[in-house]
């Protein structure tokens, strides 16, 4: 499986992205938010970037006032997942130039497109970002 | 335009994004999703743009948190639009807002395959990732051969094949036939020759799905995975885009090197060498450099190649390389390296050998105990607890003892269970093990579980040198000022018990040791008050010569006791009164308990259990256990048999081997034999157990697999009962179902009806779950609460508790989690409401799935009709004039009843106690005949009082006559039919052994009360009682 969830949380704590790879019912989805928010937000510089919570691990990365929390298995290299993240943030940066919460907030189809372009079935799928915007690309031609 | 144009959801972001507080951001959405269901409602006026810009705004909405109920077959029904914008929304909010067994989505799957075998391959990659997010096994069986044609064709474009090889991941994991086709294991090798990075990262994904399962399958894949690792670390034609910071995709690298973990062996020794060639550069040419990322990178796959190394055991000299870059990590400033050194070197202790170099590092390891990052603490106590053996378990024991002063409140748990089992496995001799129980019971009271103390009795009372040197230390303790009530607990039993061996020790006498422990009894709670009392007791009996005045003082406080409203308390109270008027034989009932029988530790088991919670679980472990084949050592394999193996590691094996007393003796009808565990309550026969710390844990315990405990209480009571499967023969007939495979533990019947004479106890329990119960009753009202225990290291999943109440309950309950983690107990309360009298039970339909067991029972809650009851004293002069007001049908209703189960009076007398009816002594001078009396609680009847009479014949105990009245005439059926029930059929009742003296010849009054008319009792229980 791998990544069970990503979260693009603001550092109030409101959920600007998220998305999920494995079914909960809304319910769920609030209370974990909830949990792993208080828990990562939390947080200093000074410590580490990966968080255990039940029986998963939260690796998460802070961007001025976004922070990307994903999800994963315990026996997940959890150092890949991290520079996977970078790496979304610059595929993001590449298209919106110097992406920031807003863009996120007001684009959320594209950072959805990304992000299906990156991640399957929790699994990642691309990592070229030329490749990842292509579809974003395509879209902008096409409308 | 209309990307960039979707002006209506900018607004409606910007109007949540100002919204001041949740109320507002509420009312503004309920604005807008009533906005959005009128206009679906109306959909034929919508456009495509208009229909793509409001499955947005759910989508949006449903991220926020806010139920979205509707607009889902708006958004599925986009997939089929022929334009680009609107397929990809519909695609994307589908794969969100649905899951895989939603209907809708089967109404799509013929557009979704058209799309996939369509010509349009911008189409083909949205249907594809769909299906990889969520398509079902429907899904699996119509998509399966689309998508692997797609993977495998050559004239497809890698964009669509990276996609199919997911698409294809998912399939299988609904339905591992997709792949089970000839030939596919060489196809899946040919895959792995792709020069595409993004197929070939797919592909491998798929592959460490597929050789998770079975890799003998795909041997052929193992070259191949070789040369595609040496191509990246050698970064032969690796395109730039797929280089990220200088490095060749590490995360393809990761993926290669997991898939060749599951590999066991590397048997051919080209790829063999290849592969440590590969390692080895890996291993020694990761440098630590300036750009965060970069180094990030080459770490992550640095650390992906020592769990390789680690797998494959490699030679020594790899391993102690690896051992050392660990070391060196684990010293670093940057707490994510110092997180993975801890957690690899955890990893590596399962690796032969690597311990003693491990040992190395201790004092940089209890460092990071006290690192200011509890994700590095925890590491850290895992590797110390993991590193631990007899070499330097004195040393963690205490640093760890020392740490637990200052160490969060949500890690003291898991640190004092770890500690005391540290302390067990490994103890040097056994007064230290006691010190350190008691370090910590002193240290961390609050976080010490009852089987902590349990234990260091066990150990106790198995030992005898132990028990001076135990009985010392726990008196210290109590002289403290502030002493945790745990270790009151611990001392009074361990005081009771051995006190005496100290007597001759100054301040020691029994007159002392009463005083120190008496002192604590107003601190105490009532759980603790028996123990203090059986020690009482005890110290008593221990005190040559007697001593007046201690006598004096501890018969009062058994006399002020009697009266207590627990009913544990009181009835030791009792007992031990009147076992103290006995003189001698009080030195049989109350001698020393006899030892423990030798088992497993039930911390121990708890730890092997809680281990898979935690993050410890490493790939390796886990691998190791797939693959029985595998070179690796798991060094702790749990006994077959928890119950009757040794303690595993042996250090503390016991002083001897008691003699086990059986459950047999205890239902033995020779009171002297079933006394002889120093048994301090008289026996139940329903809760036959080895040994006392059985009762100890109590019945809502989680204890791991079924034992010799239950194996015996289940001997019991089909001695009892004649068979197991005996049932009752109430005109209720039994729900339970036995066509499960998984075997309920103990009768389902049996445990029914004691939990319909009592509150609390186990309702049903198998080997992977327990469900206990607890309830309490106030006149028509009763709040019960489910605890749904889960036994397994696996989650229980499509956990489902349907309630079906009678018609005259009204039942409440609370949610029920579809899945119980690994060893966590779940509470689900149940509110319950009797609206008027009926004997009809209800039942709870209670499912789950664990592996690829279904499991479905019915079981009959104790929300039964006693439950109602409050028992009442009527005095004399307010009985008769009731009795005679309710005269006659249907308020008052006589039967004679025949088939009685025969029982001395006095037993009945109890029976119908335990049902809440108040047994009225005197009011009857007919000493075979019963007159009770209770109040009825239900929402149509209110409190309604109600009397009861019953006539029996000495002569003959199977047959009795019963007068029942009240002011309600179903009231007045439904009980005299309840009560019949019960004295028909008594599920648990002792075998009558040699029948019991007949009562003294009966006055002719008795003979004759058979025969007394039927139709006017109130008249003749007046006339008996002028």
């Amino acid at each position: 499986m791998g990544i069970r969830f990503i979260l693009m949380v603001n550092k109030q704590g409101q959920t600007r992205l998220a998305q999920y790879y494995e079914w909960l019912t809304l319910e769920e989805r609030r209370a974990l938010e909830g949990e792993i928010v208080r828990k990562c937000l939390a947080r200093n510089e000074q410590q580490c970037s990966f968080v255990e919570h039940r029986n998963y691990k939260i690796v998460y990365r802070r961007y001025a006032s976004l922070f990307f929390l994903v999800g994963v298995d315990n026996d997940e290299n959890e150092l890949a997942i991290l520079e996977f993240i970078h790496l979304l943030v610059e595929a993001m940066d590449r298209h919106f130039g110097n992406v920031c919460e807003l863009d996120i907030m007001f684009h959320l189809e594209k950072a959805h497109f990304m992000l299906e372009e990156m991640v399957m079935n929790g699994c990642i799928v691309e990592t070229s970002k030329a490749n990842i915007l292509t579809p974003v690309q395509l879209l902008e031609k096409t409308s | 335009m209309a990307m960039h144009g979707m002006r209506g959801l900018s607004v409606f972001i910007s109007d949540i994004r100002n919204c001041q507080n949740k109320e507002q951001e509420r009312q503004r959405i309920d604005k807008e999703l009533g906005n959005v269901r009128n206009r679906f409602k109306n959909e034929k006026g919508l456009s495509p743009y208009e229909k793509k810009k409001y499955v947005w705004k759910m989508l949006y909405i449903y991220m926020l948190g806010y139920d979205v109920d509707f607009g889902h077959m708006e958004a599925v029904s986009l997939i089929s639009a022929p334009k680009y914008p609107e397929k990809q929304v519909g695609y994307i909010v589908t794969s969100c807002l649905l899951n895989e067994n939603h209907d809708f989505l089967r109404l799509a799957i013929n557009t979704v395959r058209n799309d996939i075998i369509g010509r349009n391959e911008t189409f083909q990659c949205l249907a594809l990732t769909m299906v990889g997010n969520i398509g079902g096994r429907e899904f699996a069986e119509s998509l399966a051969p689309d998508v692997q044609k797609l993977l495998l064709s050559s004239s497809c474009r890698p964009l669509v094949r990276k996609k199919a090889a997911l698409c294809l991941l998912r399939l299988y994991r609904k339905n591992p036939d997709v792949v089970n086709v000839d030939g596919w294991a060489d196809r899946m090798a040919q895959l792995l020759d792709e020069r595409d990075l993004g197929v070939l990262t797919s592909s491998m994904s798929l592959l460490v799905a597929l050789v998770s399962n079975n890799h003998e399958a795909y041997w052929s894949c193992l070259p191949k995975c070789v040369k595609t690792l040496e191509r990246l670390a050698r970064n032969q034609d690796i395109p730039q885009e797929y280089t990220y910071y200088g490095i060749p995709s590490p995360w393809l690298q990761v993926k290669t090197m997991r898939a060749l973990q599951y590999f066991p062996t590397i048997e051919d020794p080209y790829t063999r060498r290849t592969l440590f060639e590969v390692l080895q550069r890996i291993l020694m040419g990761t440098d630590v450099v300036k750009n965060v990322n970069k180094n990030n990178a080459s770490h992550a796959v640095l650390f992906e190649a020592l769990a390789l190394v680690m797998h494959l055991d490699a030679e020594k000299e790899m391993m102690s390389q690896c051992v050392a870059l660990l070391g060196k990590f684990i010293a670093v400033r940057e707490p994510n390296i110092r997180y993975l050194g801890l957690e690899n070197m955890t990893r590596m202790l399962m690796v032969t050998d690597a311990q003693e170099i491990i040992k190395r590092h201790q004092a940089q390891i209890i460092t990071s105990l006290k690192d200011p990052d509890i994700s590095i603490r925890r590491r850290a106590l895992d590797l110390l607890y993991g590193m631990c053996d007899v070499t330097n378990a004195k040393d963690i024991v205490e640093e760890l003892l020392q740490y637990l002063s200052s160490a969060d409140f949500t890690m003291r748990e898991e640190l004092s269970l770890k500690a005391a089992i540290l302390a067990e496995k490994f103890a040097p001799d056994l007064s230290w093990y006691v010190d350190v129980i008691l370090q910590l019971i002193d240290k961390a009271g609050d976080f010490i579980s009852d089987d902590i103390w349990f234990r260091v009795v066990q150990f106790v009372t198995n030992n005898d040198d132990l028990q001076p040197y135990a009985a010392a230390k726990v008196k210290e303790y109590l002289e403290k000022p502030a002493v945790h009530e745990t270790m009151v607990k611990v001392s009074a039993y361990i005081l009771g018990e051995y006190s005496h061996l100290l007597a001759r020790r100054p301040g020691c006498s029994p007159k002392e040791i009463f005083g120190i422990l008496h002192e604590k009894l107003p601190t105490v709670s009532t759980t603790t008050i028996p123990i203090l009392l059986s020690a009482y007791a005890k110290i008593l009996m221990h005190t040559q010569p007697p001593d007046q005045e201690l006598q004096s003082q501890i018969w009062a406080i058994f006399n002020k006791y009697e009266s207590c409203i627990d009913a544990e308390i009181q009835q030791r109270a009792v007992e031990y009164f009147a076992l103290c008027q006995k003189g001698a034989a009080l030195m049989d009932i109350l001698a020393e308990m006899p030892k423990f029988p030798e088992r497993k530790s039930s911390l121990i088991k708890r730890a092997e259990y809680s281990e898979a919670d935690t993050a410890e679980q490493s790939a390796i472990k886990l691998r190791a256990q797939q693959q029985p084949s595998n070179a690796l050592v798991v060094t702790d394999q749990p006994p077959a048999n928890g119950a009757t193996s040794p303690v595993p590691v042996g250090q503390l094996s016991l002083a001897m081997v008691p003699s086990m007393i059986t459950t047999e003796d205890h239902t033995s009808t020779d009171p002297a034999s079933s006394q002889q565990n120093g048994s301090l309550t008289k026996v139940d026969p329903q809760h036959p157990s080895a040994d006392l710390l059985g009762d100890l844990l109590g019945p809502l315990a989680i204890e791991g697999p079924p034992g010799a405990t239950v194996q015996s209480e289940h001997n019991a009571v089909s001695r009892l009962e004649g068979g197991p499967d005996a049932v009752d023969g109430s005109a209720i007939v039994p729900v339970e179902e036995q066509r499960n495979t998984v075997q309920p533990i103990g009768n389902i019947a049996e445990r029914f009806h004691a939990l319909c004479l009592k509150d609390s106890g186990v309702l049903y329990e198998d080997p992977y779950i327990q469900i206990g119960i607890k309830a309490e009753w106030r006149a028509h009202h009763g709040r019960l609460v489910l605890f749904l225990g889960n036994k397994n290291t696996a989650p229980l999943v499509s956990v489902q508790a349907l309630m079906l109440p009678p018609a005259h309950l009204k039942m409440e309950l609370s949610l029920v989690p579809d899945t119980i983690p690994p060893r966590a107990q779940v509470q689900c309360p149940l509110e319950v409401v009797n609206l008027r009298p009926s004997r009809d039970v209800a039942v709870l339909d209670f499912s789950y799935k664990f592996g690829t067991n279904m499991v479905n029972v019915k079981l009959r809650l104790p929300a039964v009709l006693n439950k109602f009851l409050q028992p009442i004293p009527v005095p004399a002069e307010e009985f008769f004039p009731q009795w005679r007001s309710l005269s006659g049908p249907p308020l008052k209703l006589q039967e004679v009843v025949r088939g009685v189960r025969p029982m001395p009076l006095p037993e009945m007398a109890n029976l119908l106690n335990s049902f809440r009816l108040m047994i009225c002594p005197g009011l009857d001078p007919n000493p075979n005949n019963l007159v009770a009396s209770t109040t009825f609680y239900s929402e149509s009847t209110h409190a309604m009082l109600c009397l009861i009479r019953i006539e029996t014949d000495p002569a003959d105990r199977t047959q009795l006559r019963m007068t029942l009245a009240s002011g309600d005439p179903t009231l007045t059926f439904e009980l005299k039919e309840f009560i019949k029930e019960q004295l028909i059929s008594i599920p648990t009742a002792p075998p009558q052994s040699p029948a019991p003296a007949p009562a003294p010849a009966p006055p002719p009054a008795a003979q004759a009360t058979p025969q007394i008319p039927p139709n006017d009792p109130a008249a003749l229980l007046a006339g008996l009682l002028s």
